[in-house]
């Protein structure tokens, strides 16, 4: 077994919403290793999300300690954390949050423009995202001219172009039929085990984890079952 | 250079909205210009000040001619070297819109209580030869295309003995005056050829130009001169150039105040304006600063994003209105008001102006983009 990506240990997680204090996540101790395709399931409101968020460093936790690549990232401002995403961590959403008024290559581009990559870099950078989601013909295309399994895979390349180390998923089929949504889990295997990406996604989807090499259970904010599995 | 795309697109995000505030800015801005520059033209007026000439005016009103035999008692005062009288009209050549204001005076005389004028000596002569001769000023000549030779009519509102209105003018001479353009803008001609063509206040004149030997003195000649009119039919006022400038714009009122209080309250309204505009436009975009974030923006690179959004809207349209400004000037000049072109000074306040405006109206929404929180936000909270 390769050595722990990511590390958590005793992680809590409050919201206020209203006057109410609502504890999402229990003390949560998890250890994820470089190179596996983790697949975070369970109900609505049981926390997954916020998980996925305070890996991502999107958000931070409110107790416990959280360590990627032996960084620890509650520990940083908020400068050091943008700039921390930036080098490492690749993001997919639900709703592929892309541009609108953005091409598809200049929507790749966005995390490279806070980098000091020269333009020849980064459009050549550009272009190997997205040929590997295989979208190179449709570069100059904007999101509301492609398809929805489209904009996913601009979505995956805009994750992919800076190299990060974690590629974070947050349900990358939920808004897709069956066909593209094999698609995109084809794609999300490529990129775990030819790209070697560490991969944790959130997904209701059974068949979605499946995919995965490791399957994680939330309810009400505490980890159930981890089970795992070798992908199809 | 690499975030313009980025800030472009979300500039246009609601083009009719851009557009309608685009306009907006360019419109205030194209009144800024014009009356800055009026401003600034009425500001200049004054500047080149003389302490060593004084203007002698009827002391009823400026409009009141005085006989243009007291210039032999005013150079008889002590302490004046040199004086002479101006008359004139005001015209236009062609059209309406090209008006002009004629000096008649002794033109040789003249040069010499304005020495900053400057002219070539042999059209000096010239003139002197020629009684329906014309001295030009440079800017002028460039604005008509006009050339030493040409003939020109101009329809005025002083009426010849011959029952005619229109004057015939052969141009002899240009001068111009480096040291201030913008007083570069009359025509001069003979003042013997015109007093004796008029039909109407012959002998008479607007005002004498008066140079004296020492301005230390100017207070009491200026009491000499006036005490040889005092209880005359024709009393008069004598000053020195600054208080007659000042005089002068006095008359018009206090346009400086009143330019000032009309461009506050537009730039004032812009702002709400603008403001509104820039709140709307990064509420809207939640989501996606949220996803700038996310990528690895950090909260001062997103809050710098919309602060030169708002620059460059504020910036593009103060440019394009102050543009328009300058194309209009000429003719507001033309009118009489202002000079030439748009003085630069005022088509650089005006631009720093539009920085001022962005950043007031793009610091709130920026701060908002600065403060927002990425899971809130993704999450449509």
């Amino acid at each position: 077994m390769t050595a722990a990506l990511v590390s958590l240990k005793g992680v809590v997680k409050r919201y206020i919403r209203g006057k109410q204090r609502v504890q999402v996540l229990h003390g949560i101790d998890l250890k994820i290793h470089s190179g596996e395709f983790l697949a975070l399931m369970g109900p609505s409101g049981s926390g997954k999300t916020t998980l996925l968020n305070l890996i991502g460093g999107i958000d931070r936790a409110d107790e416990g300690d959280l360590l990627v690549a032996d960084e620890r990232i509650n520990a940083f401002t908020a400068r050091e954390l943008a700039r921390w995403r930036a080098r490492n961590v690749g993001f997919v959403f639900q709703f592929y949050n892309l541009m609108p008024l953005l091409t598809a290559e200049q929507n790749v581009e966005l995390p490279l423009l806070m980098t000091s990559l020269s333009k020849a870099q980064r459009s050549a950078n550009v272009k190997a995202a997205l040929e590997l989601v295989g979208l190179d013909d449709r570069a100059s295309h904007k999101p509301a001219e492609l398809s929805g399994g489209q904009q996913q895979r601009v979505a995956i390349a805009r994750a992919l172009v800076a190299d990060p180390t974690l590629l974070v998923c947050d349900e990358p089929t939920g808004d897709l039929d069956r066909e593209m949504a094999e698609q995109i889990l084809d794609l999300l295997q490529i990129v775990n085990r030819e790209q070697h990406k560490t991969i944790i996604m959130v997904t209701h989807d059974p068949k979605a984890a499946a995919r995965a090499t490791r399957q994680l259970h939330l309810d009400k904010g505490h980890l159930l079952v981890a089970e795992s599995s070798l992908a199809a | 250079m690499k975030f313009f795309p980025l800030i472009w697109a979300s500039l246009w995000r609601k083009k009719a909205r851009t557009i309608f505030t685009l306009l907006s800015i360019t419109i205030a801005f194209l009144l800024f210009g014009l009356l800055q520059g009026i401003n600034a033209w009425m500001s200049a007026f004054g500047t080149g000040s003389n302490a060593n000439r004084l203007y002698v005016v009827s002391r009823v009103s400026e409009l009141q001619p005085l006989p243009s035999a007291y210039l032999r008692q005013v150079l008889a005062v002590p302490g004046v070297r040199k004086s002479t009288y101006i008359a004139g009209f005001t015209g236009f050549y062609q059209e309406k819109s090209n008006a002009l204001v004629a000096f008649a005076t002794d033109v040789k005389t003249i040069f010499n209580l304005y020495p900053e004028w400057q002219i070539a000596p042999e059209q000096l002569v010239a003139m002197s030869r020629t009684r329906a001769g014309a001295i030009v000023a440079a800017p002028l000549m460039r604005k008509f295309g006009w050339k030493i030779g040409d003939r020109i009519p101009l329809r005025t509102s002083v009426v010849k003995q011959d029952g005619s209105a229109d004057w015939d003018f052969e141009i002899v001479g240009i001068y111009d005056v480096p040291s201030a353009p913008v007083e570069a803008n009359r025509i001069l001609i003979n003042y013997a050829y015109f007093d004796e063509a008029r039909l109407r206040e012959r002998g008479t004149a607007w005002a004498f130009v008066v140079a004296v030997e020492d301005p230390a003195r100017s207070a009491q000649i200026c009491a000499a001169v006036d005490a040889l009119f005092v209880n005359s039919a024709y009393e008069t006022v004598t000053q020195d150039e600054k208080a007659y400038v000042q005089g002068q714009l006095r008359q018009i009122g206090d346009v400086s105040l009143m330019a000032n209080a009309i461009v506050a309250a537009v730039l004032f309204t812009l702002l709400f304006l603008t403001g509104n505009t820039m709140m709307q436009s990064v509420r809207e975009r939640t989501p996606e600063l949220a996803i700038l974030k996310t990528v690895g923006f950090s909260d001062r690179s997103v809050t710098v994003l919309v602060l030169i959004e708002s620059i460059l809207l504020c910036v593009l349209a103060a440019s394009l209105g102050l543009a328009a400004a300058a194309g209009v000037f000429p003719v507001v000049a033309a009118l009489g008001f202002g000079g030439s072109a748009l003085p630069l000074k005022v088509v650089a306040a005006g631009l720093a102006m539009a920085v001022v405006l962005a950043l007031a109206s793009g610091l709130p929404p920026a701060w908002r983009a600065q403060r927002l929180l990425i899971v809130e936000a993704l999450a449509g909270r």
